[in-house]
């Protein structure tokens, strides 16, 4: 593997070497030295189209974690204002010696344009293009329900056994295609629960289940409820009546907490909107795995730098 | 055509004549940490402290240590698979470690090992125990602690099977 840009690509085996790398990284945060010698002298140029604090932030703690060298590109300040285009941009970056390019975009299926145009020789990483797929973010959710579900069992198994409903704001959420996805690939199964409008038109294909109201998934007693960000800057219309009537509908609260099993976990991908598609206490519950998914993403994708760095071709 | 170098007795001997050097070379010293490189260092370090633990009891213990991160091929070899370090919870810090391998070859994977080791803590003092030394050093390295010393071309393989691995003891060369 010397690219990672979907999770459509991923298959078992490898995706659980590369958790069960993840949880050798966890480990060596704990150290005396928390750093590894494995990136020395690479380059990982960040290269941001769009905003982003954690995973920004967690590419450059994994990077830095592995002793490469970090470079960060954001479209504030750039020559992109100028005109400058992205085959340009990522040319010059990698004539300024960048090795792995972590690349988010807000257009839907770039990150496969970059790889199959032979622009850059560099690897390329998905952090997220448009509403297409954030590859990273579902190998460090399937790395957080492993662990929490599985805990001293996690090395080398997958997810199968495991229920999981993904709710709200489906559409929108490249979050959710690639944990549709991989957990498919890992064994679980997944349903999915929101309005009709939040549904993508090749929702068939990504062999979920689907109910129309968080309530009635609730009643399936999932392993799992992972909450997606309700997206207002990428909502051009009117998606449902009112956010009261959303949350309402799909909204992750207490009550409907004390109605999953105590084993249940709650996963947010952040950034939240308390009140919103998750109330602020269930975000602050023991069954909430948000800051565990952020200690996570950092471990996750030093395994994935890993990974890639071991193929060149 | 595989020749056998080594067969079970005289694994189990070479091991046993090894405890007693690091008993002796350890002179009443405490803290003593095996720490197996894998996957045949791991049974190895632990046979060995199972064997020094019977000689002279106090303080034994045993770990794992994973060089993979830290060796200087990375770039040049397809990815290999990272097997968790395991660490006795007191620490390196101020003991004796033995770094145990089942080959001793070019030395690149000793010196990852030292480099492991330091993103631990600080030992008083690292030695090296190996079942073969086949020679060919790339690097200025060498153990404290040989089973057997085995001439080879490097075209040579040496195969090293392990009871708890491989179901059964023996060193051969193909």
């Amino acid at each position: 593997m010397k690219h990672l840009i979907s999770a459509r690509g991923l298959e078992a085996t490898p995706t659980v070497a590369i958790l069960d790398t993840a949880m050798d990284m966890v480990d060596v945060r704990t150290r005396e030295v928390k750093k590894l010698p494995t990136l020395r002298g690479k380059t990982v140029a960040n290269v941001f189209f769009e905003d982003s604090t954690r995973t920004r932030l967690s590419f450059e703690a994994a990077a830095l974690a592995l002793s490469a060298d970090v470079t960060t590109f954001t479209t504030q300040g750039s020559s992109v204002s100028k005109g400058e285009s992205l085959k340009d941009t990522l040319q010059t970056l990698e004539a300024m010696g960048a090795d792995f390019i972590v690349l988010r975009h807000p257009h839907s299926g770039v990150a496969s344009t970059v790889v199959n145009s032979g622009w850059v020789d560099a690897h390329i990483i998905n952090a997220g293009d448009g509403t297409h797929e954030h590859p990273t973010q579902a190998l460090l959710d399937a790395f957080t329900m492993r662990s929490r579900l599985r805990g001293e069992n996690a090395r080398g198994s997958d997810l199968a056994g495991i229920s999981v409903v993904i709710v709200g704001d489906i559409f929108h959420s490249r979050v959710a295609r690639s944990n549709a996805l991989l957990l498919r690939t890992l064994g679980a199964t997944v349903t999915l629960a929101a309005p009709q409008t939040l549904l993508p038109r090749e929702i068939d294909s990504w062999g979920a289940a689907i109910v129309s109201t968080l309530d009635e998934a609730i009643d399936l007693q999932p392993d799992v409820v992972m909450t997606l960000r309700v997206q207002r800057e990428r909502m051009t219309s009117g998606f449902f009546p009112s956010e009261s009537e959303f949350t309402q509908l799909w909204g992750m609260n207490d009550s409907r907490l004390r109605r999953l099993p105590p084993t249940s976990i709650v996963m947010h991908p952040g950034p939240m909107n308390r009140g919103l598609e998750i109330s602020g206490s269930v975000a602050d519950s023991p069954q909430s795995t948000v800051t565990e998914q952020v200690a996570n993403g950092v471990a996750v994708r030093m395994a994935v730098l890993y990974t890639l760095m071991g193929d060149s071709r | 055509m595989t020749r056998v170098v080594l067969t079970k007795p005289d694994i189990d001997r070479a091991l046993m004549r090894i405890a007693h050097e690091i008993v002796e070379s350890q002179r009443g010293r405490f803290g003593l940490i095996f720490l197996g490189i894998p996957t045949r260092g791991v049974h190895l370090a632990r046979r060995l402290a199972r064997l020094v633990a019977d000689i002279e009891p106090p303080d034994v213990q045993v770990g794992t240590l994973d060089v993979t991160m830290y060796r200087d091929d990375l770039a040049t070899q397809s990815t290999r698979a990272t097997v968790a370090t395991e660490i006795p919870s007191s620490g390196v810090d101020g003991s004796t470690v033995i770094l145990v391998d089942d080959v001793l070859f070019s030395g690149r994977t000793a010196r990852a090992a030292l480099d492991a080791i330091t993103a631990l803590g600080r030992p008083d003092v690292v030695r090296f125990a190996v079942l073969v030394d086949r020679g060919h050093r790339e690097l200025p390295i060498r153990a404290d602690f040989i089973g057997k010393n085995l001439p080879t071309s490097t075209s040579e393989r040496v195969n090293v099977s392990i009871a708890e691995v491989d179901d059964l003891d023996e060193v051969s060369i193909a």
